[in-house]
């Protein structure tokens, strides 16, 4: 046999040369996997041992929900339900923009909504706040929830987001007061009180949800999550969590018959925009409040378009959305006088025992001014004269006080034409005409003529100039009932925890008190309860057959170019009245017509719960 | 002693041995390399069964028993092979390579598609992929064509044939495409023609010429507009470079798979792992397997694991310079510089010093082709070791 033809190759050296060559190779390469391991674990182990720990949770905000709001007999208002949101996290998104596109389009379809409509949310709130993950869809359904679970491969960066949404038992009920919730806007967000707020949060919008925010938002929690390399949470995998703080819940002084009775009344008008209020005299707190024509909250728990939303605001006259308790203001008519009156009798211009002659008018530097529907009433006291509601009297009156600013001071210092300080916001103004403010409006070229001794006289009957609201003149009719005190009107009464313990109550100090003598308060006060509730009266017919005496005063404003605005202020019960209920009505005529009946019925619902309370505490005096 | 002093006054070289170790060529079998191939595999196996217990839902054993199958049947061919005398092999060199080329061609008509590459055929039990067998058969084939014709033709002529037979198979495995095993091919090829006397300075020109086909491929061709790679593998192979640079893209494996490993420090963070549970590491238990390891164990298990390799290289070089004849010396040289290759690149992948190519790490990386074939070679090299044990003592001298 001969040797095998390699047989050269493996004899001597050679071979022995190549095995250790590769020997020593093979032992460098083995050297390099070993310092490169050694390197990374023993010395820089404690580094990429964090870098794993980051990697693989991720923070989720959780969701507070807001308080509950309720009324002072602990009824909900406004509550929450959970609903699912579907928010897309842009910065999971495929980075190839055709491959985006296409998980977007299908996203969107399965929601109903257009990639050009997607990609344009996307866009808008990347603007406010980039980053945070955009809420595509609220109240999505659970199949919508399975599928994308089942299919969370093909859309990364989406989920599912369990959110509060505010819900309203009664719908439209105090609507206006209670206001809404919205997501705050970039320029609140600057704001001291929304300090601590992310884009896309929710903050109360108008009324009390706005007022008390702070307090019903509570505070997000936040929950550390392990996840996997897609971002999607692995079973077991919750690792430290902050629970969120629920929003305290805000007990509201509304009074649920007293509110439900104002709406009744207000709503059997329903071509005529109104208003009501019913206050604590003595405290200040509302106990009823209500703006007609109102609006459902829910629909701004919803998607809304800017068509949807256009159409609230398209009717300045209808309005939905104002709350004319607050936020509009009238001349008041009669319901003026009250505040005449004071002003004459404290400011010495007549005593109660003045005698006036009232021959159905008077004529002013060549201008005629005449009582409503021509009536004379003869030789009249000031009780009498409040009774009858003679306008020839005040008109006197007014024309006495026109060298001064008696009046203006007067009506001034009960509240009329200031912010009342009460807890919604928005709150307008008003105007208390005087010389000084004509005079200056005209020599700047505003109005075509200087003060009058005319408008002194229309002001002395709340017409002309006058504008105020339905709350001013609750207050200005709540100092004189409870002796000179300018309450602070107030709708929140007192925060509770979720377990009802009550953290704090609302109680704010009056705004001033005004010295008012006990005579002038006794005169005027009788002249209102004649009014209401003894024959000749001018809301006898409405308040006659009320069996809880009252002091009230009926308004009919001339409001040009609109019909006559109807006015009613009653305080009840007289001589010592708790509440007080203003009422008007937007071209309403004769406020003993229209703004009396609804009054009435707002005091049959406060007195019938008075006269039915359980427990004796609250029984009519 | 008694008995090993009787055996060697032993004269007669026919004698009859009647025990059972003997008859099986276990007698004769390298314990130290079938020690380091079990232990691998058996590692594999109990890593697997830690880490891929959630893969797949319903069927926490489905990797671990497979890949407990696979070592079974690996440990039963090798058995087999060694008792054969691998110098049949020589013979049947091109039946050998005309299969290779064959098996793996025929993929191109009956593979079966995964990640955009056909490697495998879809059989009843598991999918056989052709290239991962033929890294032995290349070996086995290429080593008899070079013993063969060792003095046919110039010193030039015949590396040159050396290296057609050798690139004619890589280039298919290329095309299929599957890179990393089209480059065991190469680095086979050239250690069956290191150890068959190739001379240095034709290795030199090799070498310069491996430099310039990486910078023509990398650089010139996409420059030019005639890629030869596919994106993904030219991102691979060059974003190891900087991962950093590409933490999302191809980066973020290597990145993830560094993280891994680091994470497990000294002793390792067990169940607690997170970056190989959570899918941070992909292909975990196939590729990344030895991310695995790195942060299950920790430095500890992944030098033992590395020590298991280096014991298995060192008996696989102990055994080329054993081998009785040239034969055997190539066919071991082949077998242990291309484990070396793969052990090398694939760890090298974990750690992030070498580029992403998809080579498994032998016997630890989940897969019946992979751990099958690597079982077979080892059974070579047994074979290898008992013949030359054997004709030590006289028998089967040729």
């Amino acid at each position: 046999m001969s040797p095998p033809p390699g047989d050269r190759i493996r004899s001597g050296n050679r071979l022995a040369l190549r095995i250790a060559v590769l020997g020593g190779f093979a032992v460098a390469l083995f050297a390099i996997l070993f310092f490169r391991l050694w390197n990374l674990q023993v010395i820089d182990g404690d580094s990429y041992l964090a870098e794993a720990q980051n990697n693989r949770t991720r923070e989720y905000r959780v969701l507070a929900p807001r308080g509950d709001i309720l009324d002072r007999d602990g009824n909900v208002l406004v509550d929450n339900r959970t609903s699912l949101a579907l928010v897309v996290d842009t910065s999971k998104l495929p980075e190839d923009e055709a491959e985006a596109n296409a998980e977007l389009k299908e996203l969107g379809g399965l929601v109903g909504i257009s990639l050009h409509k997607v990609k344009r949310t996307i866009r808008e709130e990347e603007e406010v706040a980039a980053g945070a993950p955009v809420t595509l869809r609220r109240d999505v359904g659970y199949d919508l929830v399975y599928y994308l679970e089942e299919n969370q491969r093909r859309f990364p960066g989406v989920q599912v987001q369990r959110i509060f949404v505010r819900d309203y038992p009664d719908a439209s009920r105090a609507a206006h007061l209670l206001g809404t919730v919205g997501e705050v806007s970039e320029e609140e967000l600057e704001e001291n009180r929304y300090t601590g707020l992310q884009a896309g949060d929710e903050v109360g919008q108008g009324g009390v949800e706005e007022t008390y925010d702070r307090f019903l938002r509570g505070e997000p929690g936040t929950t550390r999550v392990q996840v996997n390399a897609f971002g999607q949470p692995t079973p077991g995998g919750q690792l430290v969590s902050k629970p969120p703080a629920p929003g305290d819940n805000l007990q509201l002084s509304i009074d649920p018959k007293v509110q439900e009775a104002g709406e009744g009344a207000l709503g059997s008008y329903p071509s005529n925009p109104s208003a009501f209020v019913t206050m604590d005299v003595n405290s200040g707190e509302i106990l009823g409040m209500g703006s007609y024509p109102t609006y459902d909250p829910t629909v701004f728990t919803k998607p809304m378009t800017q068509a949807q939303y256009d159409e609230y605001r398209a009717d300045p006259e209808w309005a939905p959305l104002t709350n004319r308790v607050t936020e509009s203001h009238y001349p008041t008519g009669s319901t003026f006088k009250m505040l005449t009156a004071l002003a004459a009798l404290e400011g010495g211009v007549v005593t109660p025992s003045t005698t006036i002659v009232d021959n159905g008018s008077i004529e002013v530097a060549g201008q005629r001014f005449q009582n409503a529907g021509n009536q004379a009433y003869g030789s009249l006291s000031m009780v009498r004269a409040m009774q009858v509601s003679s306008d020839v009297y005040f008109y006197e009156l007014g024309r006495e006080m026109n060298q001064t600013d008696l009046l203006q001071n007067w009506a001034e210092r009960l509240g009329i034409s200031h912010p009342t300080g009460i807890d919604l916001p928005g709150e307008a103004e008003g105007l208390v005409p005087s010389k000084e403010w004509r005079d200056q409006l005209f020599a700047e070229g505003g109005t075509e003529r200087p003060w009058a001794v005319g408008d002194n006289i229309q002001l002395a009957t709340g017409q002309g100039d006058l504008q105020t609201d339905p709350l001013q003149m609750a207050v200005a009719y709540a100092a004189l009932a409870n002796g000179g005190r300018l309450v602070t009107p107030h709708v929140g009464m007192e925060l509770e925890d979720a377990f009802g313990r009550v953290l704090k109550e609302f109680d704010p100090p009056a705004q001033r008190e005004v010295k008012i003598d006990q005579a002038t308060r006794d005169v005027i006060m009788q002249g209102l309860h004649d009014s209401a509730q003894t024959p000749e009266g001018t809301s006898y017919p409405v308040f006659g057959g009320f069996p809880i005496p009252v002091a009230g005063k009926t308004g009919t404003a001339q409001r040009t170019p609109h019909d006559d605005q109807a006015w009613y202020v009653v305080l009840a019960p007289y001589p010592n009245p708790r509440i007080v209920t203003v009422v008007t009505i937007e071209e309403g005529g004769f406020g003993a017509e229209t703004a009396a009946p609804a009054a009435l019925m707002i005091l049959e619902a406060y007195f019938h719960k008075q006269a039915t309370a359980v427990g004796g505490e609250t029984v009519a005096e | 002693m008694y008995q090993a002093r009787t055996r060697q006054t032993r004269a007669e070289p026919f004698a009859v041995h009647t025990g059972i170790a003997e008859r099986l060529g276990l007698a004769h079998m390298d314990w130290q390399l079938t020690i380091a191939a079990i232990g691998l595999v058996a590692f594999s196996v109990f890593t697997l069964g830690q880490a891929t217990a959630e893969d797949v839902p319903g069927s926490p054993g489905y990797f671990v028993d497979r890949q407990m199958i696979y070592g079974v049947l690996g440990v039963l061919g090798m058995l087999a092979l060694s008792r054969i005398d691998y110098s049949r092999f020589r013979e049947l060199r091109v039946g050998i390579y005309t299969f290779l080329c064959v098996s793996i061609s025929l993929i191109f008509v009956f593979g079966f598609a995964a990640k955009g590459s056909r490697r495998a055929f879809d059989l009843p039990f598991f999918s056989f992929q052709p290239s991962e067998l033929g890294k032995l058969l290349l070996i086995l084939a290429l080593a008899g064509f070079v013993i063969d014709g060792a003095r046919r033709g110039s010193e030039v002529q015949r590396t040159l044939r050396y290296l057609c037979l050798g690139l004619a198979p890589a280039a298919f495995v290329f095309l299929q495409p599957d890179l990393g095993t089209a480059l065991v091919y190469v680095a086979a090829t050239l250690a069956v023609m290191y150890f068959g006397g190739v001379p240095w300075t034709h290795f030199a020109v090799i070498g310069g010429g491996i430099v310039v086909l990486i910078a023509v491929v990398l650089v010139a061709a996409p420059a030019v507009g005639t890629p030869i790679l596919k994106g993904y593998q030219e991102e691979r192979l060059t974003s190891f470079t900087n991962p950093d640079a590409h933490s999302d893209g191809a980066g973020y494996q290597q990145n993830q798979s560094i993280v891994a490993i680091g994470s497990g420090q000294t002793t390792g963070r067990g169940d607690r792992a997170t970056q190989t549970r959570l899918d941070f590491v992909p292909e975990r238990h196939t590729d990344f397997i030895f991310a695995v390891i790195g942060e299950r164990y920790g430095f500890m298990g992944a030098v033992l694991v590395l020590s298991l390799y280096a014991l298995l290289f060192w008996r696989a070089l102990k055994i080329v310079t054993l081998s009785k004849n040239s034969y055997g010396t190539l066919v071991a040289g082949g077998i242990a510089v291309s484990l070396l290759f793969q052990v090398f690149v694939n760890v090298g992948m974990n750690l992030g010093i070498m580029p992403i190519t998809g080579i498994p790490l032998p016997l630890m990386s989940y897969g019946g082709s992979s751990v099958i074939a690597t079982f077979l070679a080892v059974g070579v090299l047994q074979s290898i070791n008992i013949q030359a044990r054997l004709s030590q003592k006289g028998r089967f001298a040729w």
